[in-house]
């Protein structure tokens, strides 16, 4: 296998990327973690697979197949959830085990098909070139703005579902949203760190986080700079060592969260006041 | 008649669990609705807040049917039954308020929060809260939209004696000082003697409902109420 390192011509595509992505999938992550939803990512990302996978059999660019693909299955699926009651760690599972066998069914159909051009999707790809980069900024730019305005909505929905109902707030139209957003989100990240590690993007900086601040909001900030903090270490790392750029982002996240136990574990910080004092 | 309720019927699957409920709550009403487990009280809150949609009979909230407009609901503040909060869940009590449509203005949580007695934590996160403290929080939530109706699904169920008579009093003083009409529910009979000026004995049918004092002096009520509770009692175990 041919793992990627970042190079050095390509720092500044992977940083500008890098930084986006990771403020875009801690903040959707948030609500999927808050949701219990945390592997959610994983599947769509999965699901994603066998887009990108079609989209490579079929000579289309790939990424936006693989977006409605993700999109189109996740909402689907959330559908047949809610009419015959089937839980949604199940739901997780259907995605991502049946994204995966279908992407792998077309990769073994096609003789022509580059496997390095797979493995750039399932483990991250160091290099992302200037369209990809614009992409990625437009994508995340617009999301984060749909997020702003609807945030609220979404938190309440996500809080009680029941109070946020009765309070005429469209919670199954915000469950929608918040599927559509997390397919984009996932599927413009598969670049950087790619289909098997997504999740860690969506999940560690924000348990990191909610370990610390006790307002929403203080949870969110402090949860972007630690998945901003990861991924730019992440890269200078894996230049630095010549090893694979998505475990290192991966790996740093990882230590951030270990972190955050050790130092709250050891009373180092107290419970919830990281960023005001406690009464 | 601010609320009121005509020939109203909900069937889950075969099941009737409300059968031709009639009444009306008026403008002032602190209303008990008793009943044992499984009696429908909840059902019949989910439908008068339009939450279930699938009933037979008419539920019209300040003489407007909320099948034509659900404009009205919003002049309806409700605490659910048991809202569990995560112990983890990163809000604070201000941004618990703050979540209700029409409230970023933060005068009027300070003031909900001061109805509730609540001012002073309002920075604390939610889930560090007591369930009576929360409990308080979420009167204190539906109070920022400045409700005409309040109404809160055994709100004392599993709290301590000091909240719950602390929680009364907080609905006793929003009752007749700021003249929000309260309908609650609750299996607690004495508290429902003590508060309520109007009663309402649910099972599945409404078997009473007017005044309180009429209720609970008429010994014959009471005894079919502890019968049938005895009933429900022994039908589920
Ligand atoms: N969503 C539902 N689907 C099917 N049956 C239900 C549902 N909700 C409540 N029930 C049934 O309807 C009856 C009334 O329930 P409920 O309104 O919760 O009573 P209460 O709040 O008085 O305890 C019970 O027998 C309950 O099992
Ligand atoms: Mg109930």
């Amino acid at each position: 296998m041919t793992f990627e390192a970042v190079s050095y011509e390509s720092i500044p595509h992977a940083l500008v990327s890098g930084i986006a992505i990771s403020i875009l999938c801690s903040a959707i992550g948030l609500f999927l973690v808050l949701r219990k939803f945390s592997l959610f990512g994983d599947a769509l990302a999965h699901s994603a697979f066998g887009g990108v996978a079609f989209g490579l059999f079929i000579g289309i660019y790939p990424l936006w197949i693989a977006c409605g693909v993700a999109i189109l299955s996740a909402l689907g699926l959330t559908k047949i959830r809610q009419k015959f009651d089937i839980s949604s760690d199940a739901i997780v599972a259907i995605l991502l085990a049946t994204g995966l066998g279908a992407g792998i069914i077309l990769v073994s159909m096609s003789d022509d098909l580059e496997i390095h051009d797979i493995e750039e999707f399932l483990f991250g790809s160091a290099i992302i070139d200037t369209p990809n980069v614009i992409t990625i900024l437009v994508m995340a730019g617009a999301i984060l703005a749909i997020l702003f305005f609807t945030y609220k909505k979404l938190l309440y929905s996500t809080f009680s579902e029941e109070q946020a109902r009765a309070s005429g707030i469209p919670v199954e139209k915000m469950g929608y949203l918040l599927i559509a957003m997390a397919g984009v989100t996932v599927v413009i990240s598969m670049q950087l760190v790619g289909v098997l590690l997504i999740s860690a993007l969506f999940v560690l900086p924000n348990v990191s986080a909610m370990l610390y601040a006790r307002s929403f909001k203080k949870t969110m900030m402090l949860s972007m700079c630690f998945a901003v903090s990861a991924t730019v270490s992440g890269i200078f790392i894996s230049y630095q060592f010549d090893i694979a750029q998505s475990g290192c982002i991966v790996l740093v996240a990882a230590a951030i969260f270990v972190g955050s136990l050790v130092a709250k574990g050891s009373g180092m910080v107290k419970t919830t006041g990281i960023l005001a004092k406690r009464a | 008649m601010i609320v009121d309720i005509k020939k109203l019927s909900v069937d889950y699957s075969g099941i009737k669990a409300l059968d031709d409920i009639s009444f009306g709550i008026a403008k002032g009403d602190f209303l008990g609705i008793i009943g044992p487990n499984g009696a429908g009280k909840s059902t019949l809150f989910k439908c008068m807040l339009g939450l279930h949609t699938q009933y037979d009979g008419t539920i019209k909230v300040f003489d407007h049917d909320i099948r034509d407009s659900r404009k009205y609901l919003s002049q309806i503040g409700f605490v659910p039954q048991k809202p569990v909060v995560d112990r983890n869940f990163p809000a604070t009590i201000r941004e618990v308020l703050s979540m209700s449509q029409n409230s970023s203005d933060s005068e009027k949580i300070d003031e909900a929060l001061q109805k509730v007695w609540m001012h002073e934590l309002a920075d604390r996160r939610i889930g560090d809260l007591s369930v009576g403290q929360q409990q308080r929080v979420f009167i204190a939530k539906a109070l920022v939209n400045s409700p005409k109706i309040l109404v809160l699904d055994e709100p004392v169920t599993g709290i301590d004696q000091y909240n719950k008579d602390l929680f009364f009093q907080i609905l006793g003083e929003l009752n007749t000082k700021e003249k929000i009409s309260i309908i609650w529910s609750s299996h607690d009979l004495d508290a429902v003697e003590r508060l309520a000026n109007k009663v309402a004995c649910l099972n599945r049918t409404l078997f009473f409902h007017g005044v309180s004092e009429e209720f609970f002096s008429d010994d014959e009520m009471l005894k079919k109420y502890s019968e049938t509770s005895m009933q429900m009692h022994m039908h589920h175990h």
